[in-house]
């Protein structure tokens, strides 16, 4: 076992949400955004984003399962040998997934019947495998709580933003309220059939992620 | 022409370096460029002396596509006096036409144009002459009946998702015409599709060539059907038969094949694999019709000649030298999968009566992988004959 290396250095008291915290916080919402920046999660991002409803519980869900699987697995990377440590992982996310899934199917059934396929297959997002890999394995459980809900707003926030246009363009409806007003459809408007199939989104989603790296100035290979 | 350059210079004045219209020259460097030849010279051999650069070919197609707009604009007319059962004379036709055609181009062309300007100015390059072509070839897929507001959406999603975000003229991995009518044809299908669009006069319905045929009942003879809607093997190589603007008239494109083929624009060996793809597939689906088989089994193969947009996509848009592969062995590749492929969606796909669009932009993709390999072969095959060479010495 490797002797991790904030065990070396002299303990500094840190303050909670100080500088360095915040920016572990801060880098999943915007600079090492998971959607544009990771491109992580996409396949998820594009099944459950033809509406903003079902694109919020799926994000909220993921905050849950990331932020507390990254916690946990932090508090435990000591302990856990490295040959078996995917199958931990995996346990301790599966058991977040299963609680989420019947905390929704207790309270929200409707929303539960169109998401239960994707909210198992959280344990498959490749966000939350290399978020685990990448940084709870090194860092203390405090910061891998911040990054993992850091990553998993990060992740919704591009979710919302790529479902509420295709809600908008695709079905004329945000949250299944009307914004259109019907006498654009009187004109001549209508909806664009394209939003809702999955291409749609991919558009969407490259837009976004051009959008993202030209305003953050990234240049992919640099 | 001294008379010309001195306007371009007195016009073109506020657009140089510190001048007030400095984040403008793009524009009018395309102006210039466009009614004079620039007197820049290349800086490093080689230094040919052609005077075919990539404005005068674009405007070679535009010439090319002369006849197959006017011939659209004519037919869109015909169409509509015939629904109204009124006598189709030749000036009403056009003019009623016109009515309907000459705004969809005029929005292609000035939406089209927004974007490629915005995109020269804020990338500082020049404004690429691709869009002449592009916003001419785009209306003319189009069915006459099409919002404005559709066509403004159809061609800003060519231009920026298909040309402008792969990097401009040139750097385009399809046919941004194309991928536009794609986008409407996914998007909006009711507007592009079935037996409504065709013909402009409301409430009118009549199926295309290729509705009747994909619609006939199985076993029955698809030449008795057309026939039985009104369809004869001339008016459909003439044109005068419901479709796209420009795509109804195979003579047209024809008159338009020979331009550019003598013009030596289009390659002819694209044009050519893809009569040949279209001839092989539909004999071998000939082969199998059956009593239980779509009536589309049985259609002769030279009808699917002056059907839908064989004509024009293998003419204008198989042949757009960017999105197609650059080997020899890759034209005839390419060609005859566009025709194999077109016949194949017709045939046996029963949600999509055509498929030529789609033929060509699944081309499109893999233009650069036959590029590849049959480079790669050569490279192989050459290796293994110096090879062989030396082992003789």
């Amino acid at each position: 076992m490797s002797v991790p290396a904030e065990q070396n250095t002299p303990v500094i008291k840190e303050i909670l949400f100080g500088r360095a915290n915040q920016k572990i916080f801060r880098d999943g919402l915007w600079d090492n955004n998971p959607i544009t920046y990771q491109v992580m999660g996409i396949c998820s991002a594009l099944a459950v984003t033809t509406n903003v409803s079902t694109a919020l519980v799926m994000s909220l869900g993921l905050i849950f399962v990331q932020g507390f699987s990254e916690a946990i697995i932090s508090a435990l990377r000591n302990h856990i040998p490295p040959r078996i440590r995917i199958i931990v992982q995996m346990a301790v996310v599966s058991t977040f997934v299963i609680t989420l899934d019947l905390v929704l199917k207790a309270y929200f059934y409707p929303i539960w019947k169109q998401l239960t396929v994707f909210i198992g297959l959280i344990i498959t997002n490749t966000l939350v495998v290399a978020r685990l890999e990448g940084f709870a394995m090194h860092n203390p459980p405090w910061k891998s709580f911040l990054d993992g809900t850091g990553n998993a707003m990060g992740y919704g926030l591009a979710l919302i933003v790529v479902s509420s246009l295709r809600e908008i363009l695709g079905s004329g409806t945000l949250l299944g309220f009307h914004v259109i007003p019907g006498s654009f459809y009187e004109q001549g408007y209508s909806n664009n059939g394209l939003m809702l199939l999955s291409p749609g989104a991919f558009f969407v989603l490259g837009l976004l992620i051009w959008g993202h790296r030209t305003i953050a100035k990234y240049v992919e290979g640099k | 022409m001294k008379f010309v350059e001195k306007i371009m210079q007195k016009f073109g004045a506020p657009f140089q370096k510190n001048g007030p219209l400095e984040k403008l020259y793009p524009l009018y460097e395309a102006i210039d460029t466009f009614v004079l030849t620039p007197g820049k010279v290349t800086r490093k051999a080689p230094h040919v002396r052609d005077s075919v650069d990539l404005k005068r070919m674009m405007v070679f197609v535009i010439i090319a596509l002369v006849p197959a707009t006017v011939m659209g604009i004519y037919n869109t007319g015909y169409q509509m006096l015939l629904a109204q059962q009124a006598a189709p004379d030749l000036m009403a036709c056009l003019r009623l036409g016109a009515g309907k055609v000459l705004p969809i181009i005029a929005v292609s062309y000035a939406v089209g144009g927004f974007w490629e300007v915005l995109f020269a100015v804020v990338r500082k390059h020049e404004i690429n002459e691709g869009l002449l072509v592009t916003g001419l070839l785009f209306p003319l897929v189009l069915p006459p009946t099409i919002p404005l507001w559709m066509v403004a959406v159809g061609i800003s999603f060519g231009v920026v998702m298909g040309k402008e975000l792969f990097g401009g003229t040139g750097y385009n991995v399809f046919n941004p015409a194309l991928l536009a009518r794609a986008c409407l044809f996914f998007a909006y299908p009711s507007q592009m599709s079935g037996a409504k669009v065709w013909v402009a006069v409301d409430g009118y319905t009549r199926a295309t060539p290729l509705g009747v045929v994909s619609q006939a009942a199985h076993g029955v003879d698809p030449v008795q059907a057309l026939a039985g809607a009104g369809y004869t093997f001339q008016d459909l190589f003439w044109g005068l038969r419901p479709g796209s603007i420009g795509e109804t008239s195979t003579f047209a494109c024809i008159l338009g094949l020979v331009f550019l083929l003598i013009t030596r624009v289009a390659n002819w060996k694209i044009v050519l694999s893809c009569v040949a793809g279209t001839f092989t597939m539909a004999t071998i689906f000939s082969l199998f019709n059956g009593p239980n088989q779509p009536a589309y089994f049985a259609l002769p193969v030279y009808w699917h000649y002056v059907l839908g947009g064989f004509a024009f996509g293998a003419v204008f848009m198989a042949t757009d030298p960017v999105s197609a592969p650059a080997t020899r062995l890759g034209h005839w590749i390419y060609g005859f999968m566009i025709g194999a492929i077109t016949v194949i969606v017709r045939v046996a796909n029963p949600a999509y009566p055509e498929g030529m669009m789609l033929a060509i932009l699944f081309m499109n993709v893999f233009a650069s992988s036959i590029d590849y390999t049959v480079m790669m072969s050569h490279i192989g095959s050459r290796n293994k004959r110096n090879r062989a060479l030396s082992s003789v010495k």
